[in-house]
C-alpha cells in the first residue's frame, strides 16, 4: 500500500498490474507510444455480414481471457452487452475481461456470468446492482472505473488493450458503414465507440438496421470494421433516448439553480465566445434556462455547447446563441435529430471530448459547467461514485475531465438528501479531487473555492449568499448530526482511476 | 404517558418515518432505516428523550426510518403515543 497525495491507501499491484497512486491533476506525463494493432487487408468487395452475435464472436477469433468492449450510446436501452455475454457463454469461452464505456442498470443480467466465470474483470466503471455486490463482497470481479477521458486515453495509449470491440451500429450497411442517427435504435452521436473503432484489435458493427450501401452520413468508416452482424434488436428505443428532459419544479432545486446562475453571471464569461456544459438533471436543465436568458438579455454570441447534448443545447443553437455544439453523446430524440440535420452540431470522440493525453481536448476550452455530485467534502473534493451504504453505484461520466477542463467548474447539490449531510467532513470515496473544483453550490449557500478568489469578490459584490465551506457543513451537520462513518473491510474491490491514469481512490468491501 | 392501545403517525415517504406503538410488558425499541449505518444511534437517542418527556416507561416502539431529521421523528413519535391513548 502506498499513500496518495490526499491520503488515500493506493495497493501497489490490482488486477496483476502496477498501480501509480494520484499525485495531482496536472504533472503525469504520458511515456507511451501510441498502441497498435495489426493492419488487415480486405481485398473482397462483398458483404461482411458473418450472420448473427454467434458467427460474429466466431469470426473475430475471441478466445479465453480477452478483452471485448461495446459503447453505452445506448445507455439503459441496451441489449446488445447481455445479448452478447450470452452466446459468448454457449461457446463456452471463459475469462473475459469488459471494457465497455459504461455497464448500466440493465446490465445487471450479467451477473450469472461473472459467477460462473465468463466475466472475470471490469476495466469500467459500473452502474447499479454489480457494483453493490461487488461492494458487499458478494461477486468476485476486480473493478476499475474510469472516466469518459481516462477511458478514451486508456485504449490509445494501449493500457486497456481491447481485444474485440462489438459496436451497436444502428444505421450499417453491409461493409460496415455506420451512424447512430437513423433506425429504430438511433442513438444520435458514436463518439465513445469512436475510439474502440481506431483501437481495438478486430471490430465487429453490430445492427439491427442493414441499409443498402453506403450507410450515409459515415459515422464510422468500412475501413476499420471487419465484420458485420445482424441482430433483431439492439434495444429498448424508448430506454435509448427520452422523449423529454424537464427542469425541474422542485423548490429546493429551483433555489439551487438560481444560485448557481449567478456564479456564471458573476464569472464574466457570459459574453460572446462563451463556451458551457450542462447535464441532463432537472437542475441542470434549469440552469441552462437561466443561462438561455441571460444570453438573450446580453445578446451574447456563445462559442459552444458541450457534452451529453439534450434537445435545450439544440434549441439554443439554432436560435444563434451559440456557435457550435460538440455532442460526445445524445440525450434525448432532439438532439437524435438534430445530429443528423444541423451541420454545426458536431459528433466528436471521446478523445477529443476529454482525454488528458492529446494535443488538447475540447473540456480545455470551457468556460463554465455545472456538475452534480453525491458528496462533497470541505476540501471541495467529489464523490460521484459510492452512495450512502458504501456501495459503488455509479459511474465517474465526465466528471473529473471537465473539472480539470473548465475555467469554473460549478458542483450543484442539495446540502441534505433524505438524512444525509452532502456538505461533509470527508468524502467516502474522492472521484474529482477538489483542486478542479470551482465552486459548490447548495440551496443553503454558495462556496467558492480560494483558487477562484475574484470570483468570490464578485459574488459578494452582488450579494449571493457567499460561505466558507466549513460554514456550509456545520450548518448542515447541526441539522443532520454527525454521521458514524461507514465501516470497510481491508480488502479492495475497485480502483478509482483519476483521468490521467493514476490511483485516486479506492473502493473498499463494506462491512456488513 | 401509558400505552393503552396501538398507536401509528407518520408515512414511508423519503425523509418521514412511520412509528407504531403498542403496549408491552417492557420498553422495546425496534428501529429499521435507511440510514441506519450512520444515524441509528441519533435515531435512538432522539426516541429515548422523547419517551423519558412523556415518562412512558413500557411498550413497544417500532419506527421506520427514511431519512427523517429530528424534529420529525419527535412530531411522529409524540403523535403516535398521544393517539395510543393513556395518560
Amino acid at each position: 500500500m502506498a499513500l496518495n497525495s490526499l491520503g488515500r491507501e493506493i495497493p501497489e499491484i490490482f488486477a496483476g498490474k502496477n498501480q501509480i497512486p494520484y499525485r495531482d491533476p496536472w504533472s503525469l506525463q504520458p511515456h507511451a507510444e501510441r498502441s497498435t494493432r495489426a493492419i488487415r487487408r480486405i481485398s473482397h468487395n462483398g458483404s461482411k455480414l458473418v450472420g448473427g452475435l454467434r458467427e460474429a464472436i466466431i469470426a473475430s477469433g475471441l478466445k479465453d481471457g480477452m478483452t471485448i468492449s461495446t459503447h453505452h450510446s445506448l445507455r439503459n436501452g441496451d441489449r446488445l452487452l447481455n445479448d452478447l455475454i450470452k452466446e459468448i457463454d454457449a461457446l463456452g469461452i471463459r475469462d473475459i475481461k469488459i471494457a465497455s464505456s459504461s455497464v448500466h442498470i440493465v446490465h445487471a443480467e450479467l451477473i450469472p456470468y461473472i459467477r460462473k466465470g465468463v466475466i472475470t474483470g471490469l476495466e469500467c466503471g459500473v452502474n447499479g446492482l454489480i457494483g453493490e455486490l461487488i461492494s458487499k463482497g458478494e461477486l468476485d470481479c476486480p473493478v476499475i472505473v474510469r472516466s469518459h477521458g481516462g477511458r478514451a486515453r486508456s485504449l490509445i495509449t494501449g493500457e486497456v488493450a481491447v481485444d474485440v470491440a462489438f459496436l451497436a451500429a444502428p444505421c450499417c450497411d453491409e461493409y460496415g458503414n455506420f451512424n447512430g442517427y437513423y433506425g429504430p435504435s438511433a442513438c444520435g452521436s458514436l463518439g465513445y465507440a469512436q475510439v474502440d473503432a481506431q483501437h481495438a484489435h478486430k471490430v465487429v458493427a453490430v445492427t439491427d438496421n442493414l441499409v443498402p450501401f453506403p450507410a450515409v452520413p459515415v459515422g464510422i468508416p468500412q475501413s476499420v470494421v471487419d465484420f458485420v452482424a445482424q441482430v433483431p434488436s439492439l434495444g429498448d428505443p424508448k430506454k435509448i433516448v427520452s422523449s423529454t428532459t424537464r427542469v425541474t419544479t422542485d423548490p429546493i432545486g429551483l433555489q439551487i439553480a438560481k444560485y448557481a446562475a449567478m456564479v456564471i453571471e458573476a464569472s464574466g464569461y457570459v459574453k460572446d465566445g462563451f463556451s458551457f456544459q450542462t447535464g441532463t438533471g432537472g437542475i441542470s436543465l434549469s440552469v441552462a434556462e437561466h443561462v438561455r436568458n441571460m444570453m438573450r438579455k446580453g445578446k451574447v454570441k456563445g462559442s459552444f455547447g458541450c457534452g451529453g447534448i439534450t434537445g435545450y443545447f439544440v434549441e439554443m443553437l439554432e436560435e444563434g446563441l451559440f456557435e457550435a455544439l460538440f455532442d460526445v453523446q445524445c440525450f434525448d430524440l432532439k438532439a437524435v435529430e438534430s445530429i443528423g440535420r444541423n451541420q454545426r452540431h458536431q459528433e466528436m470522440t471521446a478523445g477529443t471530448y476529454a482525454n488528458p493525453f492529446n494535443c488538447g481536448s475540447v473540456v480545455n476550452r470551457l468556460d463554465c459547467a455545472i456538475l452534480s455530485a453525491t458528496e462533497v467534502d470541505v476540501n471541495f473534493n467529489v464523490n460521484v461514485n459510492t452512495e450512502s451504504m458504501g456501495y459503488l453505484l455509479h459511474n465517474t461520466g465526465g466528471h473529473c475531465d471537465v473539472a480539470a477542463g473548465a475555467k469554473v467548474s460549478i458542483v450543484v447539490a442539495p446540502s441534505i438528501r433524505g438524512r444525509l449531510p452532502i456538505v461533509r467532513d470527508e468524502v467516502t470515496t474522492i472521484t474529482t479531487p477538489g483542486e478542479t473544483v470551482g465552486v459548490i453550490v447548495t440551496e443553503r449557500g454558495i462556496a467558492v473555492n480560494d483558487n477562484l478568489p475574484e470570483l468570490k469578490e464578485a459574488l459578494i459584490k452582488m450579494r449571493a449568499p457567499v460561505k466558507d465551506i466549513r460554514q456550509l457543513r456545520d450548518e448542515v451537520y447541526a441539522i443532520t448530526g454527525i454521521p458514524k462513518p461507514i465501516e470497510f473491510e481491508d480488502k479492495v474491490v475497485g480502483l478509482i482511476e483519476y483521468r490521467d491514469g493514476s490511483i485516486i481512490d479506492v473502493v473498499r468491501q463494506v462491512r456488513p | 404517558m401509558k400505552i393503552l392501545k396501538k398507536g401509528q403517525a407518520g408515512t414511508m415517504q423519503s425523509s418521514d418515518l412511520m412509528v407504531v406503538v403498542e403496549p408491552a410488558e417492557d420498553l422495546i425499541v425496534e428501529i429499521e432505516s435507511t440510514v441506519k449505518k450512520q444515524f441509528e444511534h441519533l435515531i435512538r437517542a432522539k426516541i429515548d428523550e422523547v419517551l423519558a418527556k412523556f415518562d412512558t416507561k413500557s411498550g413497544r416502539i417500532s419506527i421506520n426510518d427514511r431519512g427523517a431529521l429530528d424534529y420529525a421523528i419527535e412530531a411522529r413519535l409524540e403523535a403516535a403515543l398521544q393517539r395510543a391513548g393513556g395518560k
